[in-house]
């Protein structure tokens, strides 16, 4: 069986590590700040015990005030998941740090949030639309748009 | 007096026999060898995921069944698990067999599907395809019997599923099972040893291990590459914890090896098979569920062993009747990621066999 990891003790740990970047965390999730989340994530990948060596989904959601972008993250060395959150409230650029570097799966899933979501990834090598084409105006899966 | 050669772009698709739906490659070549490669998608996007954020859990379920149209009742399966796991509903004991029995039937049809097609890519036009299709299609008539269709079966409900086996089902699934092993021999015996399937496949499109971890492969494609990973076992979902079967591992993480993971993998499903009629309990197929559904605030992700990778449903409630957000992990787009490691180098019509290999299907890619 898969163990989800407790969100409350990861999050001491990451105190721990480094001051700051995480604003809540409960059971279920780490929530931390826009700026810190590729530190972060390259702590969850790199450090024994934790060695988040896959990346199972990406995804985003639109919750009007602030956008989530949702990270799953599974250990197949240890069979553990844990569930790394981040938020951006500016609605009209959103930006985010990509985590292509330490995964690649982050690959198509950061281009479909960018294409669909309007969440811009920086750093990634070649963001552009996935699904939609070049010149489409507007990001299907907010919540505002119809 | 020196030749000048410059790369060129070749455009593979999106109308194609080899790239098994609208999808095109954009490949930039060096006389016949593959220099650099890009999917291009989209071709198929029907927004399925912004669909369901207007229609109710229930209305939901035949959407899924137009993801992966070869394989129709794992989709459902992955989703109704997720609603379940989110408005804590209990499956009455006949149908959780009875859902099982459903996905392995359906990884065998799939496995056969992606083979015959495979083979097909290499060259072998359309014999191993036409026997492998002579076997899905028992496995067709028998879904058939049960829900009255052959491709979107729409057969899972939340709580269940929706209806009950025929008199009939039992004894000619027993004879299927009783011949797919011999069928699968007999395959063997025609293709494993085969010159032309071994020159052409060992060795070719290799997936290293860590590559593929790091992006994020699942299903026959990481487990070709040695990792032995497989949600049934990994993170045991309905009642796979009660069966006893084992999980092929390939070794050189090439074309192969992904060819031979399948072919294992339909016999391990025989296997199941062969385990879960003998138990099958009487009883209810469905839980008393109420119609308009409303599952408590909060979010879930829930995922399934598919038969071509891990097929993941993030739904997120606000306890309405439609979900907030309705997310779809798609098992064969994020199994593309690798493609540019695997061809680069290699001729076009490796990189031909390699695409095949992965056994995408396009439904899914899109959504």
């Amino acid at each position: 069986m898969t163990i989800a990891l407790n969100g409350e003790e990861v999050a001491e740990k990451i105190r721990g590590a480094f001051p700051g970047p995480v604003v809540a965390a409960d059971k279920a999730a780490v929530i931390v700040t826009n700026q810190s989340l590729y530190q972060v994530a390259e702590f969850l990948k790199n450090t024994a015990g934790f060695d988040f060596d896959y990346l199972t989904d990406l995804t985003a959601v639109d919750y009007l005030d602030y956008f989530e972008v949702v990270y799953h993250l599974t250990s197949l060395k240890h069979n553990h998941s844990l569930v790394l959150k981040t938020r951006c409230y500016e609605r009209g650029k959103p930006v985010v740090s990509s985590v292509v570097n330490l995964w690649r799966a982050a690959d198509f899933q950061e281009r479909e949030v960018y294409d669909l979501m309007g969440i811009t990834f920086e750093g990634h090598p070649n963001l552009k639309r996935l699904l939609l084409w070049e010149g489409f105006v507007g990001h299907p899966l907010r919540r505002d748009y119809l | 007096m020196v030749i000048k050669t410059e790369p060129f772009i070749l455009n593979i698709g999106p109308q194609h026999p080899s790239t098994h739906g609208v999808f095109r490659l954009r490949a930039t070549l060096d006389g016949e060898v593959v220099v650099d490669v890009e999917p291009v998608i989209g071709y198929l996007h029907r927004g399925i995921e912004k669909l369901a954020e207007g229609r109710t859990y229930t209305q939901n379920i035949p959407f899924t069944d137009r993801l992966d149209y070869l394989a129709s009742i794992t989709n459902n399966l992955a989703y109704v698990l997720a609603v379940e796991k989110l408005a804590e509903v209990k499956v009455p004991e006949r149908a959780e067999y009875l859902r099982i029995i459903m996905a392995e039937m359906m990884r065998i049809a799939s496995h056969l599907m992606a083979v015959g097609f495979f083979l097909n890519d290499l060259g072998a036009m359309m014999t191993p395809v036409l026997y492998m299709w002579r076997e899905r299609e028992k496995l067709l008539d028998l879904f058939e019997m049960v829900c009255g269709q052959r491709l979107t079966y729409n057969y899972m409900r939340i709580g269940g599923v929706s209806h009950d086996i025929p008199e009939e089902f039992l004894p000619a699934l027993k004879r299927f099972v009783a011949e797919m092993p011999g069928f699968i021999d007999e395959y063997d015996q025609l293709l494993a040893g085969n010159e032309i399937l071994l020159v052409r496949s060992k060795g070719v499109g290799v997936l290293p291990e860590e590559l593929a971890i790091n992006s994020a492969a699942s299903g026959p494609v990481l487990r070709a590459s040695g990792v032995k990973w497989d949600i049934r076992r990994a993170d045991p979902y309905s009642i796979y914890d009660r069966f006893d079967f084992d999980i092929p591992v390939g070794s050189a993480g090439d074309c192969y090896d992904r060819y031979w993971v399948r072919v294992q993998e339909m016999r391990q499903s025989v296997r199941i098979l062969e385990q879960a009629i003998p138990q099958l309990p009487e009883g209810e197929v469905c839980a008393e569920v109420p119609r308009l559904l409303r599952p408590p605030v909060g979010e879930v992700y829930g995922h399934i062993e598919a038969p071509k990778g891990e097929l993941g449903f993030y739904l997120v409630s606000d306890n309405s009747i439609a979900p907030y957000r309705f997310r779809i992990r798609p098992p064969t787009l994020i199994n593309l990621t690798a493609l540019k490691d695997m061809v680069i180098g290699w001729k076009v019509a490796d990189l031909i066999i390699t695409f095949g290999s992965i056994d995408v299907c396009l439904g899914e890619i899109d959504r």
